[in-house]
C-alpha cells in the first residue's frame, strides 16, 4: 500500500470520529445516574465453598480438596492422561513440578505439543464456578488456552459469592489480560449435543487449598 | 450489494413446509429456551438485575459520546490503538489496511456479528485473504459457504449428519459420520493448524469499559483467546453501542448474558483485555457506527440499542423458530432483528414486524428489557404512515374501515358471509387467491349473528337504552361505531 491511501485513510478515520460524535451530541437524550447497586437485593451464600463446587461440577470440572500443596501432584499422578503426559508447564512450583519453563520461551507457538497446564486461580465465585486468573501470573496467555489439560490451583477461602464481588476484588484492572474460566473448553454447535474440548482444554481439575 | 427485496412469507416458505425439520428446529430451540428458564429462576434477584442492565444501557446510551471518548482515551493509554468506523465500508478498509501494513495472509477470526454484518469475510477474502472462522458453528456454515442462522447458535439449522457430510467433503472424516463427540474433534484438529498458522487474530468485543479503556469477549469453546494469544496483533471490531461505564455495571452483564443466552451459570471463558500482550503486539479496537446513530435518534426505537445479543428472543419466538433464521434475510433474525432490520433500510425489510404474532414472549425474556413486541406493533405503523404496507393489507384495511363504519352494510355482509361459508363449494374458498386457507380450513358459521342471538334472548338493546333514558347520548358517542 503506497503512502497516500494510508494518508487518506486516517483522514477518514478522523473525519469519522468528528461525524460520529457530531452525531451523539446533536442529540441531546436527557437520562438518570446509574443507581448504586442495592447489595441486600443480592443472593448471599452461606456455604459459597460447596455452592463452587456445585456450579462448577454442572459445568463440567472436577474439584478436589486438598490440605498441602503437595497433594495436588498427588493426586494429579492418579489421572492416566496426566502420569503420561510428556509436556507439563506448571505456573504454581509448589504443587507440580513442570518440564516447561515458560518463561524461557519467547514464541508462543511453541506451546503447541503443551499436555498440561498448572495455572495460579486468584480467587473464585460461587455462583458459576469460574475462577479469575490474572494475566500476570502467566508469562504468555496462551498457556490456559494450548494446553490439552488445564489444572487451577486456587484458595478455598477466596471465594466469593457473586460477580459484583468478584469485580470489588479484582479492584483496578491492572494487567493487560485477566480471565474468568468456568469449566473446560466446550461447545454444543452440533445440534445441541454438548461435547467437551472444543478448542481450549479438554477438562479441568480445580484444586481448592486452604 | 443490492438483494431483492424477499418478504419473510416468502423466504420462510421452504422451511415452514419441511413439517419434520421444522419441528425438529422449534424443539431445538425450545430445549435452549427450558434451559434458559432454569438459569434465571435460579437467581432470586433475576428481575433486580433486569433492571439495572436496562437502566445502565440506557444511561450510557444517552450519554454515548462521553463514554465513548473516555474509553478511547484510557483505551490509547493502555497502548491500544482506537480507530473509528462510521459505515461498514469504512470498518472493512479498516481492518485491511491493518492487514496490508502486516502483510498478512491468513487470519483467524472468532465469532462476531458486527463482522458479519459488515461483510467483512466476503471483503477480505475478495483481497485475498484467508479467513478462518474459528467458533465451530461459524465454520460449518463457512465450510457450507453459508450465513449464521442464529446469532449465539449459528449452526443450530443444521442437523449432525449434514455436518457429518461438510466435514467428510472438506477435512475427510470417514463418510456418514455423525457423533458430534467425533466430529467436534476432527474440527478441534483442524481448526488447531489454522490457530498456528494464523498471523493476525480478529475478535467481536461484548462489553467495552469505559472506565478501564478495556474490553470483555466471552465464549465457551476458548476459540477467541487462542486466535488472540498467538499472533502479535489482535484486531477487536466493536459496535458503539457495547459500551457500559464501569467493571460495577460490567457485574450485571456478566451475570445475565450467557444465562439468557444459553442457559449457563456464565461463558466458559470470559476474557479480559486491557492493551496488548506485551510490547512486541499490537491491539486494534474498531469502533463501528454503521447506522447506531441513527438508531438513537429515533425516540421510539432507541431502546433496541439495549441489545447485548444474547438471541434470547430467538430461542423463544414462536415464528423464528419454526420458520429458521434465514428467513429473515438479515444478520440479526428474530424479534431483535425485526427491529434493527427496518431501521437500517425499512423498504426492504418492510415485512419482518410482521413475523411476529405480539405474543410477547420475546419482551419478557429479554435480558435489558427492550420491549421487543411494542416496538414490532411500533414499526406497523411506522410502515403505514411511509406507505410501504402491502397493497394486499392496504385494501383488506381500508374495506374493513368502510364496513365498521356502517352498521346496515355489516349486518348484511356479514349474513351474506355466514351463508357464503355454508354454501361455497371447497375449490371456491381454497384457491392460490386466498393464501388464509392454505392449511387451515375455514370455521362453521353459526346460523345466527351475536346481535340476533342478543336480541331473542336478551330483549331489543335499543329499547333498553331508551328506558335507561339516556339513548340519544349513547347513539351519538357509537355514531362512529356499532357492537352489534
Amino acid at each position: 500500500m503506497n503512502e497516500s491511501t494510508v494518508k487518506s485513510s486516517v483522514t477518514a478515520t478522523t473525519d469519522s470520529r468528528r461525524a460520529i460524535m457530531d452525531r451523539l451530541r446533536g442529540q441531546v437524550i436527557d437520562s438518570n445516574p446509574i443507581p448504586p447497586i442495592d447489595t441486600s437485593s443480592l443472593t448471599q451464600f452461606d456455604d459459597p465453598l460447596a455452592v463452587f463446587q456445585q456450579n462448577l461440577q454442572a459445568v463440567g470440572g472436577e474439584s478436589h480438596l486438598v490440605d498441602r500443596p503437595e497433594q495436588v501432584a498427588e493426586i494429579l499422578l492418579g489421572i492416566d492422561v496426566f502420569s503420561s503426559a510428556e509436556q507439563i508447564c506448571s505456573l504454581v512450583p509448589d504443587a507440580v513440578n513442570g518440564n516447561v519453563d515458560a518463561s524461557a520461551v519467547d514464541d508462543p507457538h511453541e506451546f503447541a505439543p503443551l499436555d498440561w497446564t498448572i495455572a495460579q486461580g486468584q480467587f473464585a465465585v460461587a455462583e458459576n464456578g469460574a475462577i479469575w486468573i490474572d494475566g500476570a501470573t502467566l508469562p504468555h496467555r496462551v498457556l490456559i488456552f494450548i494446553a490439552q489439560y488445564l489444572a487451577i490451583v486456587v484458595s478455598r477461602s477466596q471465594i466469593v459469592s457473586n460477580m459484583h464481588q468478584a469485580y470489588q476484588q479484582i479492584g483496578n484492572i491492572e494487567s493487560p489480560f485477566g480471565v474468568f474460566v468456568s469449566g473446560p473448553s466446550k461447545t454444543a454447535d452440533i445440534e445441541q449435543s454438548l461435547v467437551l474440548g472444543a478448542h481450549g482444554c479438554r477438562k479441568l481439575q480445580v484444586f481448592l487449598l486452604p | 450489494m443490492k438483494l431483492p427485496i424477499v418478504d419473510h412469507p416468502t423466504a420462510a416458505k421452504p422451511f415452514v413446509t419441511n413439517e419434520d425439520r421444522s419441528h425438529w428446529h422449534d424443539d431445538a430451540l425450545w430445549f435452549v429456551r427450558v434451559k434458559r428458564d432454569r438459569q434465571a429462576s435460579s437467581v432470586p434477584e433475576w428481575e433486580y438485575l433486569r433492571e439495572r442492565a436496562s437502566a445502565i444501557k440506557t444511561h450510557t446510551i444517552a450519554n454515548l459520546g462521553d463514554y465513548l471518548e473516555q474509553f478511547e482515551r484510557n483505551a490509547t493509554a493502555r497502548g491500544a490503538t482506537v480507530h473509528w468506523a462510521a459505515d461498514a465500508e469504512e470498518h472493512n478498509a479498516i481492518v485491511l489496511k491493518i492487514l496490508r501494513q502486516h502483510g498478512t495472509q491468513r487470519i483467524v477470526k472468532s465469532k462476531s456479528m458486527l463482522t458479519e454484518e459488515c461483510g467483512l469475510n466476503p471483503y477480505l477474502e475478495n483481497n485475498g485473504i484467508e479467513v478462518v472462522d474459528t467458533d465451530l458453528g461459524e465454520r460449518i456454515v463457512q465450510l457450507r459457504e453459508e450465513t449464521p442462522s442464529h446469532i449465539v447458535l449459528p449452526a443450530i439449522h443444521i442437523k449432525k449428519e449434514e455436518v457429518g457430510q461438510t466435514f467428510h467433503t472438506h477435512l475427510g472424516t470417514d463418510a456418514g459420520a455423525s457423533d458430534p463427540q467425533y466430529l467436534t474433534e476432527a474440527a478441534r484438529n483442524h481448526l488447531r493448524n489454522k490457530f498456528l498458522a494464523g498471523e493476525v487474530g480478529i475478535t467481536g468485543v461484548n462489553f467495552g469499559i469505559a472506565e478501564t479503556g478495556g474490553f470483555v469477549v466471552c465464549t465457551n469453546e476458548g476459540n477467541a483467546d487462542l486466535g488472540v494469544s498467538l499472533p502479535k496483533v489482535h484486531i477487536a471490531c466493536m459496535g458503539i453501542e457495547k459500551m457500559i461505564p464501569s467493571l460495577a455495571d460490567l457485574s450485571v452483564f456478566t451475570r445475565l448474558l450467557a444465562r439468557s443466552a444459553t442457559g449457563q451459570p456464565v461463558t466458559t471463558y470470559t476474557s479480559h483485555f486491557h492493551g496488548p500482550k506485551d510490547d512486541n503486539s499490537e491491539l486494534h479496537i474498531v469502533l463501528v457506527d454503521n447506522g447506531r446513530t441513527r438508531l438513537r435518534g429515533n425516540d421510539t426505537f432507541r431502546p433496541a440499542m439495549h441489545c447485548i445479543r444474547c438471541g434470547a428472543c430467538m430461542n423463544t419466538c414462536p415464528v423464528y423458530r419454526r420458520s429458521g433464521g434465514h428467513s429473515y434475510r438479515a444478520t440479526v433474525p428474530g424479534p431483535i432483528g425485526s427491529v434493527l432490520s427496518p431501521s437500517r433500510d425499512a423498504k426492504s425489510y418492510k415485512s419482518l414486524p410482521y413475523a411476529c404474532s405480539l405474543c410477547g414472549s420475546c419482551s419478557d425474556v429479554c435480558p435489558v428489557k427492550i420491549p421487543l413486541h411494542h416496538q414490532l406493533l411500533a414499526w406497523r405503523g411506522e410502515l403505514v404512515g411511509n406507505g410501504l404496507l402491502p397493497l394486499s393489507k392496504r385494501v383488506a384495511m381500508k374495506t374493513a374501515s368502510f364496513l365498521f363504519q356502517r352498521p346496515g352494510l355489516y349486518r348484511t355482509a356479514g349474513s351474506m358471509g355466514r351463508t357464503a361459508l355454508r354454501v361455497l363449494p371447497h375449490f371456491v374458498t381454497h384457491n392460490r387467491f386466498n393464501t388464509w386457507t392454505k392449511a387451515r380450513e375455514l370455521p362453521k358459521p353459526p346460523r345466527e349473528s351475536f346481535r340476533q342471538w342478543y336480541i331473542a334472548n336478551r330483549g331489543n338493546p335499543q329499547r333498553r337504552d331508551s328506558v335507561n333514558g339516556n339513548a340519544t347520548t349513547h347513539a351519538n358517542t357509537r355514531s362512529n361505531g356499532d357492537a352489534s
